[in-house]
């Protein structure tokens, strides 16, 4: 029996074909925005945010302080059972140190590298963790387990935001 | 439950930048697929196709886009998405349409062109964070990836060059496989040396940004063995998805596709994965991800799984060989495409077609698996001779 | 076919032009609650599968499936996105369930539009990038080329487009989800501004926020979970080409509505669709869409839709009522939601349940999605209550 072709077609293009001018391409851009409806749970947190503080959703069915807080627990499946405060110092239970941008470009030479880190905040359950930044530690100083709080901006910068947590440092 | 099976299969070569547009890639895979088992495309009822995110093509409804590419035209066409579980999720999206009774053929066609997003395909990733809790910190999607292996590292005490020996494995089988976008081996030493990108993520640690399509054919049982006496049978399928709060979940450990596995393994009736799968193509888009995704398939004790792969247990000669393709590291990863060049390969490899890179032993039973969204998807297919 | 598969559950939330208050995972979380309640109070745990139909661009995410199971109580479970209409997201639910594997599917769809600045620059982005989009024109345009050239090929007149308008919007005014209902007239849907001439801004469907879920079972589960099983007899979906330039004939006719029904109507055993459907909740997007689908779905001859509907065939006392939900242009457009939105409709008046728009003896019912454009996309279902 003849053997039959696996792999056909994928013309391989260079750097030097697609700016060769032989090349055609047609750009484009979309135009157009977003704007996300926060909802019930996130435009409390926000706003506690804004206030300097970090809140959070309780499940007393499944006896869970939820962070990000959310109107409903997604395990039991039952409207959260109400706010509560939750302090805002963590623990760093996993990090990286990141040398490209959002859109995959490099850092500049002497540019500090992004500290990502996913850190179980303090009062909520145990693995609770949300993703945020490190600040004020050299990268090779960061270790798992890591105590670390809040550094907050100043009040009257604070939007409403993520970021108006500014990174978290160790203490 | 009917029985249907894998007939014909077909791809494209992963290149860093086609000239082929996403429809033209994808027909080239179609017609390679069909030409493999002599049909025609009268002759297939429906179409299951996918493709991961909009972004990277820049077009709404990539389904639609594409459909006439994927042998679509005038037929039931649906396109099924998990990101990048898409690959693997499709064939079951496939066998869905043929095992409810309702097709007796389907053409399963997964199809990414990457290239087409400016400046950078990575750039476009920033959209699957969430868009009001994580987004503002303008993620890079390697810190998801950086995050959960630090964390798989420290917990059972493996090192960068341990996740490096994943890399070099699967680029060293993808050597050997003609649709492979590189054309040099790598040693442990090249993917330390390379520059890092997200700590502990190095650059060859990494899969690259990659153009191309996979398809294959499935048909129900008595049009399977009318069309090929070596029909290749797809004996279990699982999935499942995790939670979107990723961050509430330890990533050491998928537990998402623990569960997918033993749903698939369950079907096809395997009570010990580890002994009775000769061969796994299990999602490598990271060296780690390897190791970790045999771990979560039941193919490896967790932890122990750099001993084995030390031991040349997952060699191409090995007792369980892993990524023959070359996987994603090897061959390369136009996303939703990769997932299905893995069952390719599994279907070439069980019919003993696999040219240089065949498995010795006539292997008999092969699992597939493919890892996605915000690591939290996996799909699974058993497939068996 | 081996199993028989019914609707034993309904939610559904929002149905507003705007939805400030939830986001739309609160959104969906209300209609899921609502659904698995409608089901016996079914707890998600006991759920074995769960399909979402969605598309990336409108909901400004890429990968919109991560975000998927927490509102539907789904982590850990089987999910899966079809990125087409959510009446191919049944199809797949219902696919799932015939195979043995699952028992009970739900199955979901949303629409958050209204968080979309320009939901036309999206659109134009599903024409082909090379040689369609350069041309820069709002992507209606191919509903103007689509119209003039039915209204030529069949004779349909322009007047018989707007009683399409003024009839779902008047259906609309029974609906208490329906929020375009307007008493107007023939004259008000001509003499109203040209989008691309002969289409009128008021033959075009406005959008709408909102979210449905749909749950599933086999014949065995559905009796324990709800009383009042509603049968899927039939379903089936179809492509066109999705090239502008090559579709000739499907310029004129919608050859994606032919093919989708007659795989429906094969496997419901249906032969005479116009006697044997008793009603029918079918795109509208467009006004003269409505017409030309019911041609296609051999729900009446070719060019013949537009006289039938000025004879009141298709009004909610006619013989044939169609979207007397208010459809599209009087529901509001839910996008990749529409299909499901088609189906709820042919649920609750197949239970007896459509309050002051309820059709009296309907057995049998059938529901049609289009994708819009630049799409030749559609599915149909049909659904009956006796199984």
């Amino acid at each position: 029996m003849q053997e039959k072709v696996h792999v056909s077609g994928g013309t391989a293009l260079s750097e030097q074909d697609v700016h060769s001018g032989e090349i055609f391409m047609t750009e484009d851009s979309l135009d157009c925005a977003f704007a996300w409806d926060t909802g019930v749970a996130i435009n409390r947190y926000l706003t506690e945010l804004k206030n300097g503080r970090i809140i959070a959703t309780e499940c007393r069915h499944c006896n869970r302080i939820m962070l990000p807080p959310r109107l409903f627990c997604e395990l039991c499946f039952k409207p959260s059972s109400g706010w509560v405060y939750i302090n805002d110092t963590g623990v760093v239970n996993t990090f990286s140190i990141c040398h490209v941008h959002w859109d995959a470009s490099r850092i500049k030479e002497g540019e500090k590298p992004y500290l990502p880190a996913v850190i179980e905040i303090d009062g909520a359950s145990a693995g609770m963790g949300i993703m945020q930044l490190l600040g004020e530690v050299e990268p090779e100083k960061i270790k798992f387990g890591m105590k670390v709080k809040a550094v907050w901006k100043p009040e009257n910068e604070r939007t409403g935001s993520i970021t108006d947590i500014k990174y978290f440092k160790p203490i | 439950m009917r029985k249907v099976a894998i007939v014909g299969a077909g791809m494209t070569k992963f290149v860093r930048r086609a000239l082929e547009t996403p429809k033209e890639l994808a027909y080239e895979a179609t017609k390679t697929a069909l030409d493999s088992c002599d049909l025609r495309l009268e002759d297939i009822d429906c179409v299951a196709h996918g493709s991961a995110p909009d972004a990277f093509d820049g077009i709404h409804q990539k389904g639609e886009y594409l459909a006439d590419g994927c042998g679509g035209w005038n037929k039931p066409t649906m396109r099924v998405y998990v990101g990048g579980g898409t690959g693997v999720h499709a064939i079951i999206h496939g066998w869905h349409h043929i095992a409810s009774g309702m097709f007796d053929t389907c053409l399963v066609v997964c199809e990414e062109k990457m290239s087409s997003a400016m400046p950078h395909a990575q750039g476009f990733f920033l959209t699957i964070f969430d868009a009001i809790t994580e987004r503002s910190l303008h993620p890079n999607l390697l810190w998801i990836f950086a995050l959960e292996m630090n964390r798989y590292m420290q917990r059972y005490g493996y090192t960068k060059e341990d996740m490096a020996l994943v890399a070099v494995n699967n680029k060293r089988n993808g050597l050997k496989n003609p649709a492979s976008q590189f054309k040099d081996e790598v040693t442990v030493e090249d993917v330390l040396n390379s520059e890092i990108m997200a700590y502990p993520v190095s650059r060859l640690d990494v899969s690259p940004v990659s153009d191309g399509a996979a398809a294959i054919v499935l048909a129900a049982e008595p049009v399977a063995r009318r069309l090929t006496d070596k029909p290749i049978w797809i004996e279990g399928v699982g999935w499942t998805l995790d939670t979107a709060y990723w961050g509430t979940r330890d990533l050491y450990y998928p537990r998402y596709l623990d569960k997918a596995a033993r749903m698939a393994y369950e079907m096809a009736g395997i009570r010990e994965p580890a002994k009775q799968i000769n061969i796994a193509e299990p999602y490598d888009p990271f060296g780690y991800k390897a190791l970790h995704h045999m771990e979560g398939l039941q193919l490896s004790p967790r932890g122990k799984t750099v001993e084995l792969l030390r031991d040349g247990h997952f060699a191409l000669d090995g007792n369980l060989p892993m990524c023959p393709s070359g996987g994603l590291l090897g061959v390369g990863n136009p996303i939703a495409a990769a997932g299905t060049m893995k069952v390719c390969e599994l279907f070439w490899q069980l019919r003993g077609e696999a040219g240089e890179r065949q498995v010795p032993g006539n292997p008999r039973l092969g699992v597939a698996q493919a890892w996605g969204d915000l690591m939290q998807v996996s799909s699974v297919v058993v497939v068996g001779n | 076919m081996s199993k028989r598969v019914a609707i034993v559950g309904i939610g559904y939330s929002g149905f507003r032009t705007t939805s400030a208050d939830l986001s739309y995972r609160e959104m969906i979380f209300e209609a899921a609650t609502k659904c698995y309640e409608d089901a016996g109070g079914i707890h998600p745990q006991s759920i074995d599968s769960f399909v979402a139909s969605a598309e990336d661009f409108m909901e400004g995410i890429s990968i919109a499936d991560e975000y998927v199971p927490d509102q539907l109580g789904a982590v850990l479970k089987p999910v899966q996105t079809i990125a087409g209409d959510s009446i191919q997201g049944l199809a797949s639910a219902v696919m799932q369930i015939k195979t043995g594997q699952q028992s009970i599917v739900a199955t979901s769809a949303f629409s958050k539009v209204s968080n979309l600045s320009h939901y036309e620059h999206v659109a134009a982005y599903a024409t082909d990038p090379a040689y369609i989009r350069p041309l820069n024109e709002h992507p209606y345009f191919i509903a103007g080329l689509e119209m003039n050239r039915y209204l030529y090929e069949t004779g349909t007149t322009r007047e018989q487009c707007a009683t399409v308008v003024v009839k779902n919007k008047y259906n609309a005014l029974a609906n208490p989800s329906a929020v375009y209902g307007a008493k107007i007239t023939i004259d008000d849907v001509i003499g109203g501004p040209l989008l691309s001439a002969p289409l009128g801004v008021l033959d075009v469907s406005g959008h709408l926020d909102g979210a449905i879920v749909l749950l599933l079972a086999s014949e065995d589960k559905a009796r324990e979970l709800n009383d009042k099983p509603i049968w899927i007899k039939g379903i089936g979906w179809a492509t066109d080409t999705p090239n502008l330039d090559s579709r000739i004939e499907g310029l004129g006719t919608a050859v994606y509505a032919k093919l989708a029904a007659e795989k429906a109507y094969a496997m419901a055993g249906i032969t005479t669709p116009g006697n044997e459907i008793d009603f029918a909740e079918v795109d509208d997007t467009f006004s003269y869409k409505e017409l030309q689908h019911l041609e296609a779905l051999r729900l009446c001859g070719p060019g013949e839709a537009g006289k039938l509907l000025e004879l009141g065939c298709f009004a909610a006392t006619g013989d044939l009522p169609v979207n007397v939900s208010g459809g599209s242009l009087g529901v509001g457009y839910l996008h990749e939601a529409n299909g499901l939105q088609r189906v709820l409709e042919l649920v609750l008046q197949l239970r007896g349940e459509a309050g002051k728009r309820q059709l009296s003896g309907v057995e049998t019912g059938l529901a049609f999605a289009w994708r819009g454009v630049p799409t030749a996309t559609g599915a149909a279902v049909i659904l009956s209550n006796r199984p």
